[in-house]
């Protein structure tokens, strides 16, 4: 019998706000332990929270990102367990009253991921173990979190891996988080089924808790699926069970099942106040965002002829599309401006990291000049590339490697001439290209091409050639 | 000694340097309160370097406040930076917070000298005291019997005359019910006219800070300086009016209302000194009413499962991690947190959190805290309507006069039923005073509250000080004290 994964994911983001949630403690990542605190957050006796209103305008703004229903009434609950990196034994979230109702994430295939709920929390601090004992380090507890929960949607390793890339994607776009899933400032946890083939009934659901990098989501997913499967197949039943991923081994292990899950006795926090968000305030967020990936990807392949996958690249990173907005503008071709970007800048930004901050010698401004004397017919293509080489290699504009000589084109007689130029000084090549070398042919242009100083049009000059001794 | 108004007069008239008077109450305290146990932390030094930058002021010529200069005590319950608080807990013990709670900064802000920090139940769970760490507060009119509690600490040293006021906390009753059993005033101000920040907590959505004074005077002047919006504390709202410029009001036409509830299983002599003040205010030209508050059956338990789930989450950071006790021997994490709050906690509060666990516990969440939350809004609303037929509401503070020591700690349940006619006023989040009205034939006091609308501090506090002006005889003082 052929098995069907089925998974959901609950997605947590930490929020690039200057200040915590509930205090103005720094959300800067790292610090000496413990220096990144106040009474509040550290949940000395006697304190409160107070929350910080721009944690809820960057989750509405999330919110809306992902096509979700903005509440007009939010409510803060706590949530209680006894950790020693929570400071007051419960860690202030939402339950009962979230602030973002639905929403989805659409995938490549057309599948839409629908969305149950975002909600705000407060992130706990960290244990550190070091020389035989535990340390508490504070800094992280009260740094704002969105949790995303999705519906369990997803069926394949790879619609996981797209779903994980997309919510990080458009979260990175809006500027909401960084989403540095090496850092923990995006974690996941993995709700995972299968059942038969056709079957709509879901199966028994185990949790992968706290996944920290997308090939450790599909290995352990991967690993998790054969293991339900085999269970099932060999006539077993899986178990309702939470587990972690162990990277070194590949192997998830039992945290915890379901007799001992957690009672989180949720009750509405008495010392926060209802959360009104009025029409106009979202309405301001909405007009505050940027265009979004999937509506560029959309634009670029429907309106500006890219193919979808340079599209994908181009959208990929919020600076690359910005970079390719600007220096499209005004030129006949963006699918030339494509090109120059994905060949050519690409190769000197080799990481992913480089391609997320973009930042390249030559300006979207100086390569639109490149590509509109190209454009009218200026410069030919190969001159262009080897002009955006030297610009890239100085930081300098395209009329510092091009004279005016160079631009002006070559017309049809003058294109004659030269082709008749190169005929008559190489008899060697004709004679070659007579008895059949292809290649000869590629010479007799080339020195078209060099008297031109790269003006020529390359094509026009082999036919023209080919004219003359044929 | 004696009020706020008379020491301010006798610092201002130069009848006593502020120095000589906080020594003099330091000494006061030296002698009475081994006996009385109101006291659990005395801050002399501090206190009297406090005093010495109000000498100075007058000194200078400089005017002062009515506060500045005025001995005081602060429940235990209220962080003081620098100086340990316990909640009279075990588990607190050596803890000193490293901030103020908002009302001790407005009152340092205005030179409030802090002789120490007084007595209290255990987290302010309790309703004589002796669940402290630190053993029973005595009733100054008889030190057999409590000062009542939580608040017992504040309400025994102001019977007593070894502080001028106190800042109590009252979630259930740990104001007016401690001022009720020693003969003087307490007011429990309305949800959020007084900045929670720095209570150390209990029932987060009950708990209120107020005064515990000798006259009605002194709670309003009090009441004054702290009922200020706070930033810090999202549910403060401050309080919308000054209430000592208003009080010698006039009360004709007022409508006292009388619940026949309040007045169920009341002990006689309670019952007859309220039902005589009320006589006094109809001779003053308020008028009776009396009317029925069904809902109020439900106050009781409505009270424990909310204050009690909210406890059970308050107090779930007290795990010898951060602060405060930490057991000597433990095996790893969990049996160090297990251990910890094992040897930590008293009797009482680890009832209340078992309790509340259990209220919010899965398949048990609908059934009692939902059910309380739901039944919290019909008492809400039936004070509502009985505020469009009367001004205030007039019952006894407590059913009964203040307990022998030993009695409340025999008979938990008994002692949660004496909490009937204060805990309504919590759930309600509604202002409420208690004054003595009265005397028993054993001679200890009589309470009895007056309740008014949100916010109405100024209307409930003026209808007091009425009282207080007609019936000056109820406002005995003790062996230690002077009269008004």
């Amino acid at each position: 019998m052929k098995y069907e994964l089925v998974a959901g994911f609950e997605t947590h983001i930490e929020l690039s706000t200057k200040t915590k949630i509930f205090c103005g403690c720094t959300t800067q990542f790292g610090g000496e332990p413990n220096t990144h605190c106040c009474p509040v957050c550290i949940g000395l006796p006697g304190t409160l929270p107070k929350l910080n209103r721009e944690v809820v305008r960057y989750a509405i703004k999330a919110g809306l990102a992902v096509h979700g229903e903005i509440a007009e009434i939010a409510k803060m609950d706590r949530k209680n367990y006894c950790y020693p990196d929570l400071a007051k034994a419960y860690q202030i979230s939402q339950l009962y009253a979230p602030l973002i109702i639905g929403g989805y994430v659409e995938l490549s295939n057309g599948r839409k991921i629908r969305l149950h709920h975002i909600h705000i929390e407060e992130d706990a601090g960290k244990l550190i173990h070091k020389h035989g004992d535990t340390y508490v380090d504070y800094n992280r507890g009260g740094v704002p979190l969105i949790e995303i929960v999705s519906e369990p949607d997803i069926r394949s390793i790879d619609e996981a891996k797209e779903y994980v890339e997309r919510l990080q994607q458009v979260m990175r776009y809006i500027g909401v988080s960084d989403c540095k899933m090496q850092e923990g400032s995006m974690r996941c946890d993995v709700n995972i089924s299968v059942r038969p083939e056709g079957s709509e009934k879901l199966g028994t659901r185990t949790e992968i808790k706290n996944m920290n990098s997308i090939n450790n989501i599909a290995k352990a997913m991967e690993y998790e699926f054969e293991r339900q499967t085999d269970l099932i197949e060999s006539g077993g039943k899986v178990v309702q069970e939470t587990l972690r991923y162990d990277d070194a081994s590949g192997t998830t292990s039992s945290m915890r099942s379901k007799e001992d899950a957690h009672d989180y006795r949720y009750f509405r926090d008495p010392d926060l106040v209802t959360i009104n968000i009025s029409r106009e305030e979202v309405e301001e967020i909405r007009a505050s965002l940027p265009e979004l990936p999937a509506e560029k990807f959309k634009r670029y392949t429907e309106e500006l002829g890219i193919p979808e996958k340079d599209a994908q690249l181009l959208t990929k990173y919020r600076k690359i599309s910005e970079f390719f907005d600007e220096a499209c503008e005004g030129v006949k071709s963006a699918k030339s401006v494509s090109n120059f970007i994905i060949g050519q800048i690409f190769r000197r930004t080799e990481t992913e990291a480089d391609k997320e901050q973009f930042d390249v010698a030559v300006k979207p401004k100086q390569l639109n000049e490149l590509v509109k004397l190209l454009d009218s017919g200026k410069i030919r293509n190969n001159l262009a590339k080897s002009t955006l080489e030297k610009m890239l290699d100085s930081g300098k504009g395209a009329l510092d490697f091009i004279s005016e000589a160079d631009m002006g084109g070559v017309d049809d007689n003058a294109l004659l001439e030269l082709c008749k130029a190169a005929v008559e000084s190489n008899p060697k090549a004709v004679e070659d290209f007579k008895n059949g070398k292809e290649k000869a042919l590629k010479a007799l242009v080339g020195n078209v091409m060099k008297n031109s100083r790269g003006k020529a049009d390359a094509v026009a000059a082999e036919a023209k050639i080919k004219e003359l001794i044929g | 000694m004696g009020t706020i108004s008379k020491i301010h007069e006798m610092l201002t008239t130069k009848q006593c340097s502020c120095t000589e008077l906080t020594k003099s109450y330091l000494e006061q305290i030296e002698k009475s309160n081994p006996e009385l146990n109101a006291y659990v932390n005395v801050t002399g030094d501090e206190a009297l370097k406090a005093a010495e930058a109000v000498d100075k002021k007058l000194a200078a010529g400089e005017e002062i406040g009515m506060l500045e200069g005025v001995p005081m005590t602060l429940k235990d319950n209220l962080s003081t930076k620098g100086i340990e608080t316990t909640c009279c807990s075990k588990i607190l013990t050596g803890y000193k917070p490293i901030y103020n709670a908002t009302v001790w900064e407005l009152l340092q802000a205005q030179n409030a000298v802090m002789l120490g920090k007084t007595n209290m139940d255990e987290f302010a769970m309790g309703s004589s005291s002796e669940t402290s760490y630190f053993g029973g507060a005595a009733n100054p009119f008889n030190t057999k019997h409590c000062a009542g509690g939580s608040s017992g600490g504040v309400a025994s040293a102001v019977g007593a005359n070894i502080a001028a006021y106190g800042l109590g906390s009252d979630t259930g009753g740990s104001i007016r019910q401690p001022a009720s059993f020693c003969g003087i005033v307490g007011l429990k101000p309305t949800y959020g006219a007084v900045s929670r920040y720095g209570l150390i907590a209990y029932g987060s959505s009950l708990d209120q800070i107020g005064p515990i004074t000798k006259s009605v005077e002194d709670a309003a002047i009090v009441f004054d300086a702290i009922s200020k919006q706070d930033e810090r504390d999202s549910t403060s709202k401050g309080s919308s009016e000054e209430t000592y410029s208003k009080l010698d009001n006039d009360i004709k036409g007022l409508k006292i209302g009388i619940a026949r509830e309040y007045l169920d299983g009341v002990r006689d002599d309670v019952k007859e000194a309220v039902l005589e003040a009320a006589e006094v205010y109809k001779s003053l030209g308020a008028e009776i009413v009396y009317f029925d508050l069904p809902a109020l059956k439900y106050a009781l338990p409505v009270y424990y499962i909310i204050a009690c789930a909210e406890a059970s989450s308050n107090l779930g950071r007290y795990d010898g991690i951060r602060y405060g006790y930490k057991t000597a021997h433990y095996n790893g994490t969990h049996d160090m947190i297990c251990r910890t709050r094992s040897e930590g906690f008293g009797e009482e509060v680890k009832r209340r959190i078992l309790l509340g666990t259990y209220v919010l516990s899965a398949g048990y969440y609908d059934a009692y805290y939902k059910k309380a939350q739901d039944l919290r809004g019909s008492i809400i609303r039936s004070f509502n309507d009985a505020f469009e037929n009367c001004d205030v509401i007039l019952a006894p503070t407590v059913p009964m006069t203040a307990f022998e020591m030993g009695h409340a700690v025999s008979d938990p349940i008994e002692t949660y039923l004496t909490d009937i006619c204060t805990v309504p006023v919590n759930i309600a989040g509604l202002p409420g005073v208690s004054i003595p009205c009265g005397f028993n034939a054993k001679g200890m006091p009589i309470g009895m509250q007056l309740i008014g609308r949100s916010f109405g501090e100024a209307t409930i506090l003026n209808a007091a000080y009425k009282y207080q002006q007609a019936a000056p005889d109820k406002f005995m003082d003790t062996k230690w004290g002077v009269k008004l």
